[in-house]
């Protein structure tokens, strides 16, 4: 029994740290530029697919596709920011909610007609199969993309707090209109965090696409988790996006478990209501 | 305060009298199921508009209230021979009830945090339905077939009576949206929007506004889905209970104007027929070319047209608010 | 003084985490009185405010308004037992006419549409805003908007009427016309407790001035003898400066 709840909670972690990763990516653009993006599920399908399509076609495993991923969702993001979502800022709040919901259908509908809904997977990832560490099953594709979502979120983090870039993206998220008599260019700063919000959402599906089903629709339910994941964190919050990511982690999987698997996802929604009912603006909001 | 001149009477009434023709006119089914579509979904945008256009709740749960009320009244029927009208009224019951639980909660929330919740509230519903055996889970509830009367709100040999219940729970919606919005309620209801604090000083109680708000259009959206499925006879959760349905009705008022009473019906006239044609005409084995061009669609709209088309029409010197 | 005070504060204090910001802050308001608070910027004026009308719970005091302790009432209950507000910065229904907004105001105390636009038209008369009753909220200027902000708290019929700061921003004509205003607010029966910092208002208006600093009530009397008091002048500007006359 107990070795039940220690192989669970690994699991939760495993999948937590993943999802932290796509919820820093979101909740970087939420907090610089008030945008919800409902397309962010989208973009990590586009990612996961990137990745299919380097290893089927270019013999590229996953890991060697990161790069690959991040830059070609890094300039998604901008051009979606700078053709679209800019042309939304200034009108009503509702028309800047529902423009990605236009994104994020056009997107998983181009995937479906270019790439037909079936179901891909990556065969052969170069690392593969499974560690026994007592009596906890550990999969090497899941440990691997663990550790590198953690890895990225610190690099991220990191760069935020470290860099002058980073400072400045920092700033406007604190208050923009601050950052622009500092001189900030909040403009080209909304770009690069949509663009850098994409591209970390893109390595996340890399990472994903070691181990994980690839269809255009798989982007639907991780963008709804996603934005529970960050308004539990507090919308902006870096910190409170990666560890909101493990709790839902947890609830998912002990709820999966303990309760009924295929309420799992019903059991996150639930704790995110109850949360934000008693705590409206998140953990660190 | 909206005194209807004797010009803008003319126009109203021409138009009822043209859409009453209408079945007698047109040949052929598609023709009126796009007409019901068109009602359905004006409604369903009538009444979000209440919570949504008015008070500032913008919902993207719809779906949940729309289901509720369709399995109610179904399940009602097939398990306990219940007549639909009596199922109709449970379900409206039920999707109020539902709303006051999901209200609690969300009487703080406002913006994005609330459209958050109100999604996160539409997919646990839509998560339960599909595991619920009772009501037969992911497999759905058929409606038994009954002899054709109004009692039964069935109807076999045309879809006219299908056509005109619809539109006459337009017209009741539209005219629940109406009194809402000249009366205190809508005053208040547009304070809220601007904010908590400016309604609070006003002496509004903002939880007890809200909380009726989403009952009221919780319970119209309920009957549309008792009316959805008397109509298409099957529903399962993918059917009814899933967000694209929710962002069709938020779409819809959007198009057309939220804030304003006809705004929905003006942009499910426009939007329903695009996207039932393209379904139709390039929605073929699942290329997914319907939904690009709708996708592209809520895009441009978002873009250049996000105040709603009755804004525009209304600056072209319609003068009715 | 024969009649109970409109208004009872008795030792309320307002802690936010370690900063406190009222401390044990007493003051009685008549009935038909006009008085200022004023103090330097930060010395918890708003915060008070914010505790007598609902927005805040105090963490220690009490409020009793007309005989009835209302500490831990809700803002909208306040409102409807009659004492009715204005914000710092100032806050009007934005896509609402001038007159809708005030008949938002006057529905507290009707149910029907036509009773509640008589009595908006009244008070838009009164507040000499009547010309403007259909254009857009905001297309007012700042003075617009704070004597439409001032109609909206009239229409609640209030019996006691707070003010935060409503001189702010006002040219010299401006303010005049507002000072003539909330003259004749008092002259219709209504109770006025205004948070100002323009001293203009407050030696014109002011039946008595209670002065703030730091979280503490540290001064309290007619205008003129407040304005030269030596503690007074050294919250505002420091040891180094005195008071001419």
């Amino acid at each position: 029994m107990a070795d039940q709840l220690l192989q669970q909670i690994v699991n939760s972690l495993l999948i937590g740290s993943v999802y932290a990763l796509v919820a820093i990516g979101l909740t970087l653009i939420w907090g610089v530029m008030n945008v919800l993006n409902f397309a962010h599920g989208d973009f990590l399908m586009l990612g996961m697919f990137i990745a299919f399509w380097c290893y089927t076609l270019f013999k590229m495993d996953p890991l060697l596709s990161i790069p690959v991923c991040a830059a070609l969702l890094f300039l998604l993001g901008v051009g979606v920011y700078r053709f679209i979502i800019s042309k939304v800022m200034k009108g009503p709040g509702l028309a800047q909610l529902v423009v990605t919901f236009g994104v994020s259908i056009f997107l998983a509908n181009l995937a479906v007609m270019l790439w037909t809904p079936d179901f891909r997977l990556i065969e052969k990832p170069l690392l593969a199969g499974t560690w026994s560490l007592g009596s906890v099953q550990l999969s090497i594709p899941k440990f691997v993309a663990s550790v590198g979502s953690v890895v990225v979120s610190a690099a991220v983090f990191l760069f935020l707090k470290k860099t002058r870039t980073g400072k400045a993206i920092l700033a406007v998220e604190m208050n923009r209109d601050a950052a622009l008599l500092m001189g900030i260019n909040t403009e080209r700063i909304n770009s690069l965090s949509f663009g850098i919000g994409s591209a970390l959402v893109g390595i996340a599906g890399a990472f994903l696409s070691m181990y994980y089903y690839i269809y255009p629709q798989v982007g639907g339910l991780f963008g709804l988790i996603s934005f529970c994941i960050v308004a539990l964190g507090g919308f902006g919050s870096i910190e409170g996006a990666f560890i909101a990511g493990i709790l839902i982690g947890l609830v998912q999987t002990l709820g999966g478990y303990f309760f009924d698997p295929a309420y799992k996802y019903a059991l996150v929604f639930l704790v995110y209501l109850i949360t934000v009912w008693i705590r409206p603006q998140g953990l660190m909001g | 305060m909206p005194k209807i001149t004797a010009r803008q009477a003319f126009v109203a009434a021409a138009v009822l009298v043209l859409l009453a023709l209408y079945p007698l006119a047109v040949r052929g089914s598609f023709p009126m199921h796009l007409m019901i579509m068109v009602f359905l979904f004006a409604m369903l945008g009538v009444s979000w508009n209440i919570m949504g256009g008015y008070a500032g709740m913008f919902s993207f749960g719809q779906a949940a209230f729309f289901g509720i009320g369709a399995y109610t009244s179904s399940f009602l029927l097939t398990a306990h021979g219940v007549n639909p009208w009596i199922g109709l009224l449970a379900g409206g019951v039920v999707a109020a009830a539902a709303a006051a639980l999901i209200g609690i909660p969300c009487s703080n929330l406002r913006g994005h945090y609330f459209a958050i919740a109100s999604i996160a509230f539409a997919e646990i519903v839509r998560i339960h339905f599909n595991n619920w055996k009772l009501i037969g889970a992911a497999e759905g509830l058929t409606i038994p077939m009954q002899d054709e009367s109004l009692r039964n709100f069935m109807f076999h040999s045309s879809k006219a009576p299908y056509y005109y219940i619809i539109l006459s729970f337009l017209l009741l919606s539209l005219g629940v949206c109406s009194w809402v919005t000249t009366s205190r309620m809508g005053f208040y209801l547009r304070a809220i929007k601007e904010g908590h604090d400016v309604a609070k000083v006003l002496g509004i109680d903002v939880v007890r506004y809200r909380l009726a708000a989403i009952m009221i259009s919780a319970f119209l959206t309920a009957m549309a889905g008792t009316f959805y499925a008397q109509y298409i006879l099957y529903l399962d959760p993918e059917s009814v209970l899933i967000l694209p349905i929710s962002v069709q009705i938020v779409l819809v008022s959007m198009l057309g104007g939220a804030g304003s009473v006809m705004g929905p019906v003006v942009g499910a006239a426009i939007l329903l027929p695009i996207s039932e044609v393209t379904r139709v005409k390039l929605g073929f084995k699942g290329s997914g070319l319907d939904m690009i061009i709708y996708g592209t669609l809520i895009m441009l709209i978002s873009v250049y047209q996000p105040q709603g088309v009755w804004g525009l029409l209304q600056r072209l010197g319609w003068k009715k608010k | 003084m024969s009649a109970a005070p409109l208004l009872d504060v008795r030792g309320v204090t307002k802690r936010f985490g370690g900063l406190l910001a009222n401390d044990d802050v007493s003051f009685t308001v008549s009935e038909g009185e006009i008085v200022s608070i004023i103090g330097p910027n930060g010395a918890g004026k708003s915060t008070l405010f914010n505790c007598i009308t609902g927005f805040y719970r105090p963490n220690g005091g009490s409020i009793r308004y007309a005989g009835r302790n209302i500490t831990r009432l809700a803002a909208d209950r306040i409102c409807k037992l009659g004492i009715a507000r204005t914000f710092q910065i100032v806050q009007v229904i934005t896509d609402m006419t001038v007159l809708e907004n005030v008949m938002t105001g006057a529905f507290l105390r009707t149910g029907r549409n036509g009773a509640a636009r008589e009595r908006a038209e009244e008070v838009l008369r009164f507040a000499g805003l009547h010309e403007k009753l259909d254009a857009p909220a905001t297309s007012l200027t700042i003075e617009g908007k704070k004597r439409l902000e001032v109609s909206m708290a009239l229409a609640t019929r209030p019996k006691l009427l707070m003010l935060d700061e409503s001189m702010a921003g006002l040219n010299p004509v401006e303010l005049r016309q507002m000072i003539a205003l909330l003259r004749r607010v008092r002259e219709s029966g209504v109770t006025l407790v205004i948070v100002e910092h323009v001293m203009e208002a407050v030696m014109e208006l002011s039946d008595r001035v209670i002065v703030i600093n730091s979280g503490r009530k540290i001064v309290e009397g007619p205008p003129k003898e407040v304005v030269v008091n030596p503690q007074v002048i050294q919250a505002y500007l420091g040891d180094r400066y005195r008071a001419r006359g």
